[in-house]
This record gives C-alpha cells, sequence and structure tokens, in this order.
C-alpha cells in the first residue's frame, strides 16, 4: 500500500469506472491524495468530478477499479483473494472518517445549528452530549459562528450556513475533508467567509479534496491541482503549471472560460480576492 | 396649470396619495341582492315551516345519549386515526424499502384497502365471527398459543369499526407519508449517510421529521374526514354520534331536528380539529419559515443563544 516515498494515501483510487446506465461518468481514474495534501480537481461540468468525489465516501457504488481510503478498500473487504461487500453498518462506519461538504449545504432543516453539529457525534460515535456541545462550540467558534448555535438553518445566509456545514463534518473529526462545489451556490460576497476557513482547515494539515470552480482557491491553497474531462484525469500537476500554463488544449480552453469575469460559471479573478471573516474570534 | 401629458393627479399637499372616484360596480351589487333574496327566502322557508320545532335543538343537544354518542365518535375517531398513521408510516416506509417482499406487501395492502369501499369493510370485520370464530395469538404453523377467544367477544362492534376504519385509512395515510417523505431532498439523505449515520437512522432523525410539515395538512384533512367517516360505523350497531341520534328519533320520530343537533356537534368538532390543525402547522413548521415571518421566533433563539 505504501509507495515510493514512503507514506501511505489517504485516497488511492486505481482505475475507478463508474456508469449511470449506459452513460460512462468516470472512466478509468488514478489518483492517490497523500496525508495533509490539498488537492482540487477542476473540469467543466459534466466531466465526472463531482461523481468521483461522491464514490471516495460510497456515495456513489463505483463500477470497476479500486479505491482505498486510509489503506481500507471503500464498499469492499479484500479476504482470500476475494471481494465481499461491506454490510450498511460497515458502510456507516467508514462514512463516519470522512467529512463531506455538498454545494447545497444539506444542514437537517429541522434542527437547530447546534443539533446539526451534536446529533452524528452524539448518534454515531457515542459521544457523551456535554463533550459533543463543547466540541460543537469549539468548531463554531473556528467557523465564527458560536452565536447562531440555537439558530435554524433557514435563518442564515448561504455563507453562515456552508460555514456550518463544514463545522458539522468536523465534529466528526475525519480523517479526509471533501468538498463538492462549496461555493458554488454562494453569493459572490459571501465565498471569501468560507474560503477563509477551508484555508484555514488547510494551514491545519486536514488531507483535503476540493472540487471547486475557484481558481484563485487552487492557486494559493491548492497543493496539487487534478483537471477532469469527461471522466478522465486530463492533467495534474502544481497549481501553478496547471493553471498558468496548461499543456492540455481543453483544459486551456476551460480556463480561459473560468478566467474571463463574463465568463459562464460566475468566475473569479484569478488573483485571490482579500478575504475578511467576520466574527472571527481569531481576528 | 396641468400640461396633457401629465396625469391630472391631486393637489401638491397629497401627492403621495391618489384621490379617485372609485368605479361602481353595478353588476356586483345587483348579483348580491339577488342572492341576498334567494338566502332569504329558503331562510324564510325553513323557519316558517311548522313541522319543524326548533325548541327541539337545543333540548336535545345535550342529552345525555347524545353526550355518550358523541364521546363515542371522539374515541372512534382518534383510535382509528393513531392505527391509520402507526399503520401508514410502516406501510410508506416499506413501500420505499430496497425489499421487494415488504415492498409488494404494502403495496397490495395500499392497493387492497384505498379499493374498496370503507363500508363493505366495516361489514366485513363485523361478520369475521362467521369464518374466524375463535381468534388465536400464537407462533404461526405451531400449535404455541399465546391467548385466544371467540371472534364475536374479541371483535366487538366497536373493535371492528377501529379496525375498519384504521385499516382502511392507513392506505390513505401510507401515500400521505409517502409523498412526505419523497419531499425530503436527497442532499438529506446524502448528508446524514456521509456523517455516519445508517439508512435506520437517516429515516428515523432525518427524513420523518421533516416530512411531518409536509404531511400536516393532508393529514389534518384526513382527521376531519375520519371524524365524519365514523359515522358509518353506526350500520354495525356502534352507538356513536349518529348512532345515538339514530336511537332517539327512531322512537320519537324528530328525524331532521335530531339529524341537526348531530350536525351541530359534527361542526364544532371539525371546527375544533381545523384551528387545533393551525396551531400545529404553525408549530412543526417553526424550523422551515423565513426570518421576518418568524420574527418573534427569532428572536427568542437568539435571546436563548445569548444565554
Amino acid at each position: 500500500m505504501t509507495t515510493a516515498t514512503g507514506r501511505t494515501p489517504v485516497v488511492r483510487a486505481h482505475r475507478v469506472r463508474k456508469n449511470f446506465g449506459r452513460l460512462e461518468v468516470l472512466r478509468g481514474v488514478d489518483l492517490d491524495v497523500f496525508p495533509g495534501e490539498v488537492v482540487v480537481i477542476i473540469g467543466r461540468s459534466g466531466s465526472g468530478k463531482s461523481t468521483f468525489l461522491r464514490c471516495i465516501n460510497h456515495l456513489e457504488k463505483i463500477d470497476g477499479g479500486l479505491l482505498y481510503v486510509n489503506g481500507q478498500l471503500i464498499g469492499y473487504r479484500e479476504k482470500a483473494d476475494r471481494i465481499y461487500e461491506l454490510r450498511e453498518r460497515e458502510v456507516a462506519e467508514k462514512r463516519a472518517e470522512i467529512g463531506m461538504v455538498f454545494q447545497q449545504f444539506n444542514l437537517f432543516s429541522h434542527m437547530t445549528v447546534m443539533r446539526n453539529l451534536t446529533e452524528a457525534p452524539m448518534r454515531v460515535r457515542r459521544l457523551p452530549k456535554a463533550q459533543a456541545v463543547e466540541r460543537a462550540y469549539r468548531l463554531l467558534d473556528r467557523v465564527g459562528l458560536r452565536d447562531k448555535a440555537a439558530a435554524y438553518p433557514a435563518q442564515l445566509s448561504g455563507g453562515q450556513q456552508q460555514r456550518v456545514a463544514i463545522a458539522r463534518a468536523l465534529a466528526m473529526e475525519p480523517s479526509l475533508m471533501l468538498f463538492d462545489e462549496p461555493t458554488s451556490a454562494l453569493d459572490p460576497e459571501l465565498v471569501g467567509d468560507v474560503l477563509e476557513v477551508m484555508k484555514g482547515l488547510a494551514a491545519d494539515g486536514m488531507t483535503m479534496v476540493v472540487v471547486t470552480h475557484e481558481v484563485g482557491f487552487a492557486r494559493e491553497v491548492g497543493d496539487r491541482v487534478i483537471v477532469m474531462d469527461e471522466g478522465v484525469i486530463i492533467e495534474e500537476g502544481v497549481p501553478e503549471q496547471v493553471l498558468s500554463a496548461p499543456k492540455n488544449p481543453t483544459t486551456r480552453e476551460f480556463l480561459a472560460r473560468v478566467l474571463t469575469p463574463t465568463g459562464s460559471v460566475g468566475a473569479t479573478s484569478d488573483v485571490l480576492p482579500e478575504y475578511t471573516v467576520k466574527g472571527d474570534p481569531g481576528t | 396649470m396641468s400640461t396633457p401629458d401629465a396625469p391630472n393627479l391631486a393637489p401638491e399637499s397629497n401627492a403621495d396619495r391618489i384621490v379617485a372616484v372609485p368605479v361602481r360596480h353595478y353588476g356586483r351589487w345587483l348579483g348580491g341582492a339577488a342572492v341576498l333574496l334567494l338566502l332569504l327566502d329558503l331562510g324564510f322557508a325553513v323557519a316558517r315551516n311548522k313541522n319543524f320545532k326548533f325548541g327541539l335543538v337545543p333540548h336535545y343537544l345535550f342529552d345525555p345519549v347524545i353526550l355518550t354518542g358523541l364521546k363515542t365518535t371522539l374515541e372512534l375517531t382518534v383510535i382509528a386515526m393513531a392505527v391509520a398513521i402507526g399503520l401508514g408510516v410502516i406501510a410508506a416506509v416499506f413501500r420505499l424499502s430496497p425489499n421487494p417482499v415488504l415492498k409488494a406487501t404494502s403495496g397490495t395492502y395500499i392497493w387492497f384497502f384505498r379499493g374498496t369501499p370503507v363500508l363493505v369493510q366495516l361489514i366485513f370485520w363485523f361478520n369475521l365471527g362467521i369464518i374466524f370464530p375463535r381468534i388465536r395469538l400464537g407462533i404461526p404453523f405451531t400449535d404455541l398459543t399465546l391467548w385466544s377467544a371467540p371472534t364475536n367477544d374479541a371483535i366487538r362492534p366497536l373493535t371492528a369499526a377501529i379496525l375498519g376504519l384504521g385499516l382502511n385509512e392507513g392506505a390513505y395515510v401510507a401515500e400521505i407519508v409517502r409523498a412526505g417523505i419523497i419531499s425530503v431532498g436527497k442532499g438529506q439523505t446524502d448528508a446524514a449517510a456521509a456523517l455516519g449515520m445508517r439508512r435506520s437512522a437517516v429515516m428515523r432523525r432525518v427524513v420523518l421529521p421533516q416530512a411531518v410539515p409536509v404531511v400536516i395538512p393532508p393529514m389534518g384533512n384526513e382527521f376531519i374526514g375520519m371524524l365524519k367517516y365514523s359515522a358509518l360505523a353506526s350500520v354495525i350497531a356502534v352507538e356513536e354520534l349518529l348512532g345515538s341520534v339514530e336511537r332517539i328519533y327512531s322512537t320519537n320520530l324528530r328525524t331532521l331536528e335530531l339529524l341537526v343537533v348531530a350536525s351541530i356537534w359534527y361542526l364544532a368538532c371539525t371546527t375544533a380539529l381545523t384551528i387545533g390543525q393551525h396551531y400545529l402547522e404553525r408549530y412543526v413548521g417553526r424550523s422551515r419559515a423565513t426570518p421576518q415571518a418568524t420574527a418573534g421566533w427569532r428572536i427568542w433563539t437568539l435571546r436563548r443563544a445569548a444565554h
């Protein structure tokens, strides 16, 4: 399982394939993500990047290839040269170690912010309430939303909801965080707060796989940028090289579209905007 | 003063308020007057009718027999509805289950009980003793018996009514609950699954609670419907509200007066249920309401957060 560098990858994808009916969404994706690494996946919509992310925590079942997280096969168990499907309980246990942040936040709308953060630690990890609440407050401090503990998601702005969603994922103390276009559903002025939280996470050494259109974030925070197109990785490398001097013509075309202000994806400039975190106790 | 182009508005002091002569709706006045006349005529026809004794209505309104019937109606409604909700939730979850046997069982249940008249079902349960003289509770396909009784003792008219109404209503509730479950977005189940929650926990903790606000309005309808359907139980000798009224008018022949008495009670109960439903909707809808709509609630939660 270890590679030439001697480190065990947190994620190891080997020729991962996924079909939706007759449509081949992933056509053999190979990727290693190492501890503490921030891998940013970019690509056109429909390129399979979100699907690949969802395969990593088995929200989508892969149809071919092998996918390991922390050295363990996702969704299956290897025993004596045979592969067994995991039971639902075992899948859930593995998912608990992988945090996921969604484009549409997906906070539990019937629960207060506090219960959103304590529900899984208490039910899945059997954490005592006092500890779960203490952990929740610590995470809310971290995302600058301690004063919203009793609010319901509908009473928060999109940016606040997404920061709560990040805190909710962190409450499970995951070893890997997956971000599925975390800022795509946000008003432009709210994007900065969310990216700031993600930057902080990266600085603390969290292993992250981020699907995003925020080229500025990829450049500043990403250790590696992956470009996907039609279900395969077409380009890969350090952000500076991939974003400034892409070799693949499709990458070049994609970046040109994302980087122009009139681009269809609500593009940002290639210069990282100045972030301000409101209510961040650290500032 | 005013140019031909400028609209002729009120004087300067009133500039922000338009003072205009309203349009006269002669057609509306005529239509209203005609309908009022017809209603008056109808009212007189009833009020002047010598065969209808209004005095009997208040006299019988609080008659002990009728009050007992009313109590039975309420009990029957609440218990049958509880049975229906229990069955309906189970049937809805079964129907959405990946297990084909559970799915088919639930589908057949809904198909059968929604597809036959509730009156037929009531009479069926009432006469169950004919084909199953004894009811036995035990392990299937063995002789182990935990409890047994003659069917006609175990299934009295009230039990038959509860079974008939509850099983029938359960099929409708199942469809309402299924709609509620479907209305909870896939994002919610994805998020819960990603946190490591198991499917049963996702259903209980995330999906069903969010289905509740969606389900309350149609469920309120069903509750009101059940209150009225319960009158069918009078056919199988349950002395609920209609049955008690029938008992009285079968001797004094004041049929219409007593039906008015029953209607007043039915209306009172449905009105109470409607008001209750309104408050219940407001209560369960609090987390999904917009900040503006729940300013008071928000202030309260913020104040709570401050403590």
